[in-house]
C-alpha cells in the first residue's frame, strides 16, 4: 500500500491505495469523482484526461503514487452547473457533445490546447485533439466549440 | 449551425437540456454506479477460436485472496439458465426455418470464438478477480477454426444443428424476371464487393451492475442498453425465469450504442444470475479489449452484383448474391440485418423493374455479427451505389446524369418496389441538384487539373441513398419473422401545477431526446421546454417500449408522444369547456390557452391542470379526474429518408494517403424538430462511414485471433482525419405519421462509404484503376497506384 497525498480540485486529499493503483482509478473509485472516464486500455482515447500541475495527462497512464504532491484538476473542478467554464459553455452552445462519454476528456484537452495556443487555426485544433476519440460527433462541432471556447477564454 | 426560430418548439435549434450534466462530469453511466457490498466479476475468455473444453481446474483460484465464487458452464447447465435469443428469424428458400443453435452464457463443452465466455471469477475487488483468473487452468482440445467467409460452408461444422455452417438461406424478389432482364440487356454490369467487418466502438464500454433484494425477491439490473424493456423481457422470460415484475432494468446515461447495445449479452445475465446466488451486488465493466472481442461486430458481407441496362441506359434488372458473416452465435438481430433490413433496400432510389437477391447467413468462429449503425441498409446502399458508378463508367455517362435518368420520379409516389417496400413519398432530384451545387460539381475538373499540377490525384464521388427507418409496422414485421412488436409507447403526465413528465419507451444515448422530445410537447402545449421533463431508460418508470435503434425514436417514439399529448389536449378541452360553460366543440386550444370562439373567455393550460387534480368544479359525469395519458403508436409503414452525399478526395501517390478534402450532402428527413441535433447526427454518421471506407477493419488471422483488438490496431477516425461537412436539407414530409418525420440517425453511415470509394476510384480511373476495397488504406492505395502505373509503363 502507498499513501497518496494530492490536491484534487483545490482540496487536499490523502488515501492509502495499492501500489499499482492507476491515477484514474484513484480519482474514480477512491475519490468517487466519476466524471473522468475510461474508454480504452491503451492510452489512445483520451476520455480519462485530467490536468496534473496544469498539463493534460491521460490518467490511465499514470500511477496514483506518481502523482504524490501534485495539483490535479478534473472535469468536476473547472466549472459548476451554475457557472460553466467558457469551454464548457462553448461545447453547449455549439453542440460539441452527444453521448457525453468522451466529453470530459475532450473539454480538459481543449482547455490546455487553448492555454498553449490562444487562437488556434481549425487545423491546429484538429491536430491538437488527435489524442481524443469521439465516436458521435464527427468532430465538426467539437472544432467549432473549441474555437468558440478559445474566443471566450480570451475575453 | 442551422439557426432555429426564437421559440423552443418544433423546428428550433434549441441547445440541449442534457448537456450540463455531461459537461460538468455529473453524467451517470453504469460504471459510475456502485452499491454497498458489491462484488466484481472478471470473465475468463477463450483464447481459441474453436476448441473443446477438456477440463477446468479452479481449485487454486478459489483459495486466492478475495475470491468469493467461480462459475463455469456446468453451473449454467445445472441451474437451467437459458441463452440470449434471436429476436427475428427468416424462412429459408426451401421453406425451412432458420437454424438456431444454443448460446450458453458460459461455454458448455466447446468454445466458438476468441472472447467466448468460459469462467466467471467473482471476488471482493476487480484486481483480486483478475489475479485469481490467472490461477485457473483450462485444458482445451483445439479444433479447426472457420474464419474465411467465402469458404465457411466447407469448414468444420461449428454447431450440431447448423449443417454447412449455414444459419439461413434467404431470398427475395423474382429470380426469373431478373435473369430475363440480364439475358436481354444491352449492357450487363458486374461487380463483387466486400463490406468490411467493423467494431461499433461506442466510447463507453459495456457494463452491468445487478442487485438482488431477498425481501421483495426482486432484481435490479443497471446496464448499458439501448432498450431496457427488451433486456428485461429476454433476461426474465428466456434466460433466468424471473417474473418481469420482479426484474427492474435501468439503462442510465449510456455512452453511445450504434446498435451494439441493443442485444442482451451473457455478461449482464451472469451478473443478474449470480447476484441472487451470492446475495451481493455484482458489477462488471468491460475493458476495451473485451469490447473488441465480444461486442457484436457489424457488416461483413460479400456481394456479387449484376445489373442490366437497356439500350437507353435505363436499369432493367438487378441480381445480388450475398454471403453474410453471422459469426459464432445468433445475436438478437443478426438474422434480420442482412435479410429483411437489407434485401428490400436493393431498389434504392431507382426504378428497377426486376430484382432478385439471395443471402446466405454463415456461421464462423468469430464474434457474433449484428446490426451496426444502418444495419443492412449500408450494405445494400454500398453495393448499389458502387454498381451505379461502375455502370456509368462502363457506358461512358456522367454518374449524376445516370442516377437522374433512373430515379423514381417524384410523381410516381407512392411507389411499389419489386422488393416488398412501398415508398410513401420522396423527391430525389432536389437533394442531388443541391448537393452538386454545394460541392461545385461543375468546377471539379478545374480542381482536378490543379491537383495534378501538385502531383496529386483528385476524385469526386456520389451516393444517392434511401433507407427504411422508423422500424416498424408490427404486423409487417411479424409476417416477416419478428418475434416482437415494434410499436412505441409514451405516457404524458401533467402535474397539478402544469409541469409535464413524459415517460418514453425509447432510450437516448447521445441523440438528445431530453431536448427534442420536450420540444414536441412544448410546441403542442404552448409551454416552455423547461416545463417538460423526459424520462427514459427505467423499466419501473416507463411504459413498455422497444427502445432506440433503426432511426425509430422520433418517427415511432415521437409519434407516440404526440398522440399522448393529443389525448391530454382532448381531455383538457372538455374540462375547459365545463369551466367556461361552453360546448366542447366551441373550445379552441392554441398557444397554451383555451378560448371559446366568439367570446373573451380564456383558461390557461395550468388552470386546467389544476382543475383536473382539484376537481371541485369538474365534469365528473363525463371525465375521471387527473391529467395523464398513455399512447402506443404502431406505424403504418416504414419511413424513407433519402438524399445525396458527395465526397471529394485528393490522393498522394507517393504515400497512398487519401485526404478527404470536401463533403457535401443534402438529406430529406421529412420535418426537422431540432435542426442542430439533426446536423450532429449527420456529422457523426458520415464520420463512421468515412471510418469504414478509409480506416476501420476488424481483421482475424487464419487461426481466428482478432488482430485488431485495440485502438493501436483498429484505426478510429480522429479529428485530423476529417474535414468540415457541408450539410443541407430538403423536405418531403412523411405521409403516415403526425409529425411528418422520417429519422436521421443512420443516414450518414449509410450514404457515405460508397461516396468515398466512388471518389477514390474516380481519382484513380485515369491510371486505369476501376476497383478499390474498403478500407482504402494508404498501403492498399499505394500498391494499386504502383501496379497501375507499372502496367501503364509496360504498355
Amino acid at each position: 500500500m502507498t499513501t497518496v497525498n494530492i490536491t484534487l480540485n483545490g482540496k487536499t486529499v490523502s488515501a492509502d491505495v495499492p501500489d499499482n493503483t492507476l491515477l484514474v482509478d484513484f480519482i474514480r473509485e477512491t475519490m468517487s469523482l466519476t466524471g473522468t472516464h475510461v474508454g480504452c486500455d491503451t492510452s489512445q482515447c483520451g476520455a480519462c484526461i485530467v490536468h496534473v500541475n496544469g498539463e493534460s495527462v491521460k490518467s490511465c497512464t499514470m500511477l496514483a503514487a506518481s502523482a504524490e504532491g501534485a495539483e490535479i484538476t478534473t472535469i468536476e473542478g473547472i466549472g459548476s452547473a451554475e457557472s460553466l467554464h467558457p469551454m464548457q459553455q462553448a461545447f453547449h452552445e455549439n453542440h460539441g457533445l452527444q453521448c457525453g462519454y468522451c466529453t470530459p476528456g475532450m473539454v480538459m484537452s481543449a482547455i490546455e490546447l487553448v492555454k498553449k495556443n490562444p487562437s488556434p487555426s481549425d487545423r491546429e485544433v484538429r491536430e491538437g485533439l488527435e489524442g481524443n476519440i469521439c465516436r458521435c460527433t464527427g468532430y465538426h462541432n467539437i472544432v467549432k466549440s473549441v474555437q468558440a471556447g478559445a474566443q471566450m477564454m480570451g475575453e | 449551425m442551422p439557426e432555429g426560430s426564437t421559440t423552443d418548439g418544433i423546428g428550433a435549434s434549441v441547445r440541449r437540456k442534457e448537456d450540463k450534466r455531461f459537461l460538468t462530469g455529473r453524467g451517470r453511466f453504469t460504471a459510475d454506479i456502485s452499491r454497498p457490498g458489491q462484488l466484481h466479476v472478471h470473465f475468463i475468455r477463450s483464447d481459441h477460436a474453436h476448441a473443446k473444453i477438456v477440463s477446468i481446474n479452479s481449485a487454486a483460484a478459489a483459495e486466492a485472496d478475495g475470491v468469493v465464487a467461480i462459475y463455469t458452464g456446468d453451473d449454467v447447465a445445472a441451474d437451467g439458465i437459458g441463452g440470449p435469443i434471436c429476436g427475428w428469424v427468416v424462412t429459408n428458400r426451401d421453406g425451412s426455418p432458420t437454424n438456431e443453435p444454443p448460446h450458453p452464457i458460459l461455454a458448455i463443452g466447446t468454445v466458438k470464438y476468441v472472447g467466448d465466455h468460459v469462467v466467471a471469477v467473482i471476488a471482493e475487488t476487480l484486481q483480486q478477480a483478475r489475479d485469481a483468473a490467472e490461477l485457473v487452468e483450462i485444458e482445451y482440445e483445439v479444433l479447426a477454426p472457420v474464419v474465411d467467409l467465402a469458404s465457411a460452408n466447407a469448414g468444420v461444422q461449428i454447431h450440431e444443428n447448423v449443417p454447412d455452417n449455414m444459419y439461413f438461406d434467404f431470398e427475395l424478389g423474382d429470380e426469373s424476371a431478373a435473369e430475363s432482364a440480364l439475358a436481354e440487356a444491352a449492357t450487363v454490369v458486374e461487380l463483387e464487393v466486400r463490406n468490411n467487418r467493423l467494431v461499433p466502438n461506442a466510447m463507453e464500454p459495456r457494463a452491468a451492475l445487478a442487485e438482488y433484494d431477498p425481501i421483495d425477491e426482486a432484481y435490479t439490473l443497471f446496464t448499458t442498453s439501448q432498450n431496457p424493456h427488451l433486456t428485461r423481457l429476454v433476461i426474465g422470460a428466456f434466460m433466468l425465469s424471473i417474473p418481469e415484475s420482479k426484474l427492474r432494468v435501468v439503462a442510465p446515461d449510456v455512452g453511445g450504442g450504434f446498435g451494439s447495445k441493443i442485444y442482451v449479452y451473457p455478461e449482464e445475465a451472469v451478473c443478474t444470475w449470480v447476484s441472487k446466488k451470492l446475495q451481493r451486488p455484482i458489477k462488471w465493466t468491460a475493458d476495451r479489449s473485451e469490447s473488441f472481442l465480444a461486442d457484436a461486430h457489424g457488416r461483413d458481407h460479400i456481394n456479387k452484383v449484376r445489373m442490366a441496362l437497356d439500350a437507353n441506359n435505363r436499369i432493367t434488372g438487378l441480381r445480388v448474391d450475398s454471403i453474410a458473416n453471422i459469426g459464432s452465435y445468433l445475436s438478437a438481430f443478426s438474422v434480420v440485418t442482412p435479410t429483411i433490413l437489407h434485401a428490400p433496400l436493393l431498389s434504392g432510389c431507382y426504378q428497377i423493374p426486376a430484382i432478385y437477391t439471395n443471402v446466405k447467413g454463415m456461421a464462423t468462429t468469430t464474434a457474433p455479427v449484428d446490426a451496426y449503425r444502418g444495419a443492412g441498409r449500408p450494405e445494400a446502399t454500398y453495393l448499389l451505389e458502387r454498381v451505379m458508378d461502375a455502370a456509368a463508367r462502363q457506358i461512358g455517362m456522367d454518374p449524376a446524369a445516370f442516377r437522374r435518368l433512373n430515379f423514381i420520379p417524384k410523381d410516381a409516389f407512392p411507389y411499389q418496389t419489386p422488393v416488398a417496400l412501398q415508398y410513401d413519398i420522396g423527391d430525389y432530384e432536389v437533394p442531388l441538384a443541391k448537393a452538386l451545387e454545394m460541392i461545385d460539381y461543375d468546377g471539379f475538373e478545374a480542381r482536378r487539373a490543379e491537383s495534378a499540377t501538385r502531383g496529386k490525384y483528385r476524385g469526386i464521388g456520389l451516393s444517392s441513398y434511401i433507407e427504411a427507418c422508423g422500424i416498424a409496422p408490427s404486423a409487417v414485421a411479424g409476417a416477416l419473422g419478428a418475434r416482437v412488436g415494434l410499436y412505441e409507447s409514451a405516457t404524458v403526465r401533467v402535474d397539478p401545477t402544469g409541469t409535464i413528465n413524459v415517460m418514453t419507451g425509447t432510450h437516448s444515448h447521445g441523440q438528445g431526446h431530453d431536448t427534442t422530445f420536450a420540444q414536441i410537447v412544448a410546441d403542442k402545449l404552448g409551454v416552455g421546454i423547461g416545463q417538460v421533463e423526459i424520462i427514459h431508460g427505467d423499466s419501473d418508470k416507463t411504459p413498455f417500449g422497444m427502445g432506440s435503434y433503426g432511426s425509430r425514436s422520433l418517427a415511432v417514439g415521437g409519434s407516440a408522444i404526440a398522440k399522448a399529448v393529443d389525448k391530454v389536449i382532448n381531455k383538457a378541452k372538455i374540462i375547459a369547456a365545463h369551466l367556461m360553460e361552453a360546448a366542447d366543440s366551441d373550445v379552441v386550444f392554441a398557444d397554451g390557452k383555451f378560448t371559446v370562439a366568439g367570446t373573451d373567455s380564456e383558461k390557461g393550460f395550468g388552470e386546467i391542470a389544476l382543475a383536473a387534480y382539484v376537481p371541485h368544479n369538474y365534469p365528473h359525469d363525463r371525465l375521471e379526474p387527473g391529467l395523464e395519458e398513455t399512447a402506443f403508436y404502431d406505424p403504418l409503414n416504414f419511413t424513407y429518408p433519402s438524399g445525396t452525399h458527395i465526397a471529394e478526395v485528393e490522393i498522394d501517390p507517393s504515400t497512398g494517403v487519401v485526404q478527404l478534402v470536401d463533403w457535401a450532402c443534402c438529406d430529406d428527413f421529412g420535418n426537422l424538430i431540432n435542426p442542430m441535433v439533426v446536423e450532429g447526427q449527420v456529422h457523426g454518421g458520415i464520420a463512421q462511414g468515412v471510418g469504414q471506407a478509409l480506416l476501420e477493419n476488424a481483421a482475424y488471422d487464419e487461426t481466428g485471433q482478432l488482430i485488431t483488438a485495440s485502438y493501436m490496431d483498429y484505426c478510429m477516425p480522429r479529428a485530423d482525419d476529417l474535414p468540415d461537412f457541408k450539410v443541407d436539407y430538403t423536405v418531403t414530409a412523411c405521409t403516415h405519421n403526425d409529425l411528418g418525420v422520417k429519422g436521421c440517425g443512420e443516414a450518414g453511415a449509410i450514404a457515405s462509404p460508397p461516396a468515398l470509394i466512388n471518389a477514390v476510384i474516380n481519382a484513380l480511373a485515369p491510371i486505369g484503376i476501376t476497383d478499390m476495397s474498403m478500407p482504402a488504406s494508404p498501403e492498399k492505395v499505394w500498391r494499386a497506384i504502383n501496379e497501375a502505373t507499372k502496367a501503364q509503363a509496360a504498355e
